[in-house]
């Protein structure tokens, strides 16, 4: 491969900032200075598709309407543990306005359960078993509620605890493998190891496995924290559900899908379906949430397709609100173990990790990679166990595993700073090697104004305030299947393709200022057609990998047109390419002033109607630590919570959030800002209100809505303030990263820091309300 | 059964219908129902004809929509919402929960907003209809819109059309609002992207320019 030297800016602005050279393969794009001196790309540029979403005219997969399109519904056990004996359809058939109705049944293939018969078994209330397609969803509803399903019950558990004992009724009694779409990103959990529901553990990542010797570790301690944290169960809920609509002809299956993932949904449906994947289309122009949870055309993408199949018409398939609660993923609960041991000095000696979560029906309740690789400690081991339940399987839910992992981590760093007596947020000076944790630390402690701390539990009154910090790291991801073309059309007009989609992180909006900036075009000049897989595969949109793999190739892929519309230039003027430049929305020479001419115009010397490059994500400049994509440095965050606790009613309120962030080089700051309140809001919920509550008696989720599934609401949003940090790596032609998983790590943690240092004792349990403040302060028993 | 035309008899009947549970529980309006603490509600009289049965079959209804009178053939159990988004194609209207507690269904009702689905399209009588896609006139946008685009006030944009008509009813109501009068007049619309302090932001600075 030919390459090229080039200088590279290095470090962090304000702080650091230097310069570093790198060997670059020889067709990509001259290194782009620092932020400051680029025109769109750092910059409040306004969401490109804002215009439709304010007025109402964004279609959504839920508002698309095609003729002649049926509405369908599924059919779901509501028993969480049983053999179907038989299903009874013959009302719902002869119901007017049905057309078809499908059962999924057993294919019977080598390895599976057997002996449960025709139909699957049913291993949680809520699996789907089924669906109608009928003229109205109120009629496919009506034919739901005449199907018979005749159960032969079983023994079910639902509390994790319980699932544990060894008496327990047993979930699977044969290896379970991990759904493509549940908990870890990158790690897959091992459901063959294990006893009853226990499976695992699991003790290693692609960090590695166990580090040094834990009781050497332990007895070089001063100190030694060991606490045990728990977490709950919380769901999704984004606002739109999951769900498709099917248009299945007889040349081509098009499938509008509520998607994090298009390339997956389509690759899953032409799997199931036994079509080459040229034949399956899969859209999604605007997405109404996902979370983590939507990447999988789960068992709704084809309960469409088949009922497309059997009608012969488009078919609508959108869940309800208390479906997507209960059947379409969760972040797993834990009960995780941790005991770190430090020296006087502070320094880390031992970390020693043990996790059992519930996954329900699924795998993947680890607690991440935190305790792992935040802090360097020479000794460290984790075990990590997945408990099989009898309720719904768990999905990714933004920043898997990191999120419990770090609500017990930054606790107890927080516990070993006061035995030590050192102030926690100097203590994580003392411990972190981060040089952007660092800075964030300096400039969010300063916004937040840390200094104002007292010792725990020290506030007079009734409402005592506490402030708190916590931190996190999430890994750089690439995905190196991310291609972009983009193409110049002949008499004006820029265009973006991608299959990637934007899921309303703003990847549209990001995709045409890179271009935009890299042709000396305004960002309304460029159009983004994405979200389609008749287009070149982009990534899914998860584990903050969206923006360091796909920008890269579109400034690359932009850079490759542009070099060839000023060669057109070029002969034109009888001069060398190289020394033609476009700005402004004109072409221009370094030689001669006096040659100019319009983007417009150089394109109407093409000979074809369009320039068209792709291009795909090359290596990271320098390479990767992990050759499949696991790129050098992390995408580090401070969060620093000040709360108020009423130490009466031990009601909770969240005052005031500094979220001081790090994702390389930001490319729009209204864009990032959004995704950080959103993070921390998020974080928030988790730490004091959210909570899927289950009866162990039936097995139903019992607040499967909007109004018992707590959230917070406008009332409940507390002031947010974000700190930006710039960070230059030099690793790619945009050297940019996402901010997703990043910004929802730190917040449970922080808050609950925060509520010990307003109350003076420590909780450990979320999420944290206003009973278990009472329960702490030994007011209620 | 792949050719079954749709049939109007002998539709089953339930226990409890949408509508007199409606009745019954009384009208929460751009805000969460009785069970939590955002309920923010408006009066608001049912308009049909008392004593006058509906259905089962589908019938025909006048709806003046966005300053335009619409008909429409639709089953009595239809919501308001539902008319407006499988009916008229008005698909901006959200349904979210589907139980009154998210607002994402917000519309207005001579000019107050109501929860549409949780009212029945036939329970609407005369009144005026006005949906997020009449709330820009003559392609000219509110400035509670454009402060939402300056501002970023949108993630996935599903909560948008009901946060919008939240806000251009407060700003249209209240010449001054400060954050305090914000966060109240849209503690009924959840939005799960977490997009509210910017939505807090673009408020504010819409009531400033509509002054």
């Amino acid at each position: 491969m030919d390459t090229r030297k080039e200088k590279f800016p290095y470090g962090i602005p304000g702080h650091n900032l230097s310069e570093i050279e790198r060997e670059i393969p020889i067709e990509e794009p001259p290194v782009w200075p620092v932020n400051d001196e680029l025109k769109v790309i750092g910059k409040r540029v306004t969401r490109i598709d804002a215009l439709e979403k304010v007025t109402g005219k964004a279609k959504y997969t839920s508002d698309i309407k095609l003729p002649g399109m049926l509405y369908a519904k599924m059919l779901r056990s509501n028993v969480p543990h049983a053999v179907i004996t038989s299903i009874d359809i013959s009302k719902a058939e002869s119901l007017p306005g049905v057309h078809a109705i499908h059962l999924i049944e057993n294919a019977q293939k080598e390895g599976e359960e057997n002996n449960n018969g025709k139909y699957p078994m049913v291993k949680y209330a809520g699996q789907p078993l089924g669906g109608v397609a009928a003229e109205s969803l109120e009629i496919a509803k009506d034919a739901i509620s005449l199907i018979k399903v005749n159960y032969e019950e079983k023994p079910f558990v639902i509390d994790i605890e319980a699932a544990m004992e060894l008496n327990a009724p047993i979930v699977f009694d044969v290896p379970i493998t991990q759904q493509e779409d549940g908990g870890d990103v990158g790690e897959t959990h091992d459901g063959s190891k294990g006893e009853g529901n226990v499976r695992g553990p699991s003790t290693s990542s692609f960090f590695g496995g166990p580090r040094g010797d834990l009781e050497t570790g332990f007895k070089e301690a001063d100190v030694v924290v060991e606490r045990t944290y728990r977490t709950q169960v919380h769901t999704h809920m984004p606002l739109e559900t999951h769900g498709v609509v099917v248009d299945w002809n007889s040349d081509q299956m098009m499938v509008y899908a509520s998607t994090q993932n298009t390339n997956a949904v389509r690759n899953e449906m032409a799997s199931v379906f036994n079509l080459p994947k040229s034949k399956v289309r899969v859209f999604c122009d605007f997405m109404g949430g996902g979370f983590g949870a939507k990447h999988s055309a789960g068992s709704f993408g084809p309960m469409a397709a088949n009922l497309a199949k059997k009608t012969g018409r488009p078919v609508w398939l959108m869940l309800d609100r208390q479906e997507e609660h209960i059947a379409e993923g969760n972040r797993p609960n834990s009960i995780q173990s941790l005991k770190i041991g430090a020296r006087k000095d502070g320094a880390l000696t031992a970390i020693q990790q043990r996790s059992h979560g519930t996954a329900g029906v699924n795998l993947g309740a680890g607690v991440g990679r935190i305790a792992q690789i935040l802090y360097p400690c020479p000794n460290f081991a984790t075990e990590q166990y997945d408990v099989l339940t009898n309720a719904g399987p768990g999905a990714a839910w933004r920043a898997p595993g990191n999120v419990q992992g770090a609500f017990g981590l930054e606790q107890a760093i927080d516990e070993l700073a006061e035995k030590l007596e050192i102030d926690p947020l100097k203590y994580r000076d003392i411990i972190d090697k981060s040089e952007v944790r660092k800075v964030e630390r300096q400039r969010g402690a300063k916004l937040f104004k840390w200094s104002r701390r007292q010792p725990a539990g020290s506030g007079d009154g009734v409402i005592k305030k506490g402030l708190g910090v916590g931190q996190s790291t999430w890994p750089r991801f690439v995905s190196l299947d991310s291609t972009v073309e983009v193409k110049i059309h002949n008499g004006g007009g820029v265009e973006i393709r991608s299959s990637v989609q934007d899921i309303g992180t703003g990847t549209k909006t990001i995709l045409a200022q890179v271009v935009a900036e890299e042709l000396g075009l305004p960002v309304a000049a460029i159009t983004v057609n994405i979200g389609d897989t008749f287009f070149p595969v982009g990534p899914g949109s998860g584990g903050s990998v969206v923006t360091g793999s796909i920008t890269p190739p579109a400034r690359n892929a932009a850079y490759e047109a542009k070099k060839a519309l000023l060669k057109l230039v070029a002969n034109k003027w009888e001069t060398d390419s190289s020394d033609l430049f476009i700005d402004n929305g004109e072409v221009g020479s370094k030689g001669d002033a006096s040659l100019k001419m319009s983007f417009k115009e150089a394109t109407q010397l093409m000979r074809t109607s369009q320039i068209s490059k792709m291009a795909s994500r090359s290596n990271d400049y320098g390479g990767f630590q992990q050759p499949w994509g696991l790129a050098y440095g992390d995408l580090g965050s401070v969060q620093f919570a000040e709360v108020s606790v009423n130490t009466d009613t031990g009601f909770i309120k969240v005052d005031k959030i500094v979220a001081a962030h790090s994702c390389g080089r930001p490319l729009n700051i209204g864009q990032l800002e959004s995704q950080i309140n959103g993070g921390v809001i998020q974080g928030v919920s988790y730490a004091l209100y959210e909570n899927r509550v289950m009866d162990k008696g039936t097995g139903h989720m019992m607040n499967a809505n909007v109004d018992q599934y707590k959230v917070p609401f406008s009332m409940e949003i507390p002031e947010i303030e974000t700190v930006i940090v710039e960070e230059y790596a030099a690793r790619s032609s945009t050297d940019a990263y996402g901010i997703g998983e990043p910004a929802n790590i730190a917040t449970a943690a922080a808050i609950a820091n925060a509520v010990y240092n307003a109350i003076g004792v420590r909780i450990y349990e979320i999420p944290i309300t206003p009973s278990s403040i009472l329960k702490a302060l030994n007011k209620v028993s | 059964m792949e050719d079954k035309n749709q049939g109007s008899e002998s539709k089953p009947t339930k226990g409890i219908t949408r509508r007199s549970f409606i009745r019954g529980a009384g009208l929460s309006t751009a805000g969460s129902v009785f069970l939590t603490s955002n309920a923010l509600a408006f009066d608001y009289k049912e308009q049909h004809v008392a004593g006058k049965e509906f259905g089962p079959e589908a019938i025909t209804l006048k709806m003046k929509v966005n300053g335009i009178i619409k008909s429409l053939s639709v089953e009595p159990r239809t919501t308001l919402a539902s008319a407006l988004r499988d009916h008229l194609e008005l698909t901006g209207t959200k349904v979210v929960c589907d139980r009154g507690s998210c607002s994402a269904c917000t519309v207005y009702l001579d000019g107050k907003p109501v929860n549409s689905c949780m009212m029945s399209a036939f329970d609407v009588g005369e009144k005026e209809v006005t949906t997020i896609e009449g709330i820009a006139k003559n392609g000219e946008l509110h400035p509670v819109q454009q402060a939402f685009i300056e501002h970023d006030a949108s993630q996935c944009g599903y909560c948008t059309p009901g946060m919008v008509m939240s806000c251009v009813h407060l700003v249209e109501n209240n010449a001054n609002p400060d954050l305090e009068d914000v966060k109240k007049a849209t503690r009924g619309n959840l939005c799960r992207c977490g997009t509210y302090p910017h939505v807090f932001k673009a408020t504010l600075a819409a009531a400033k320019k509509t002054i």
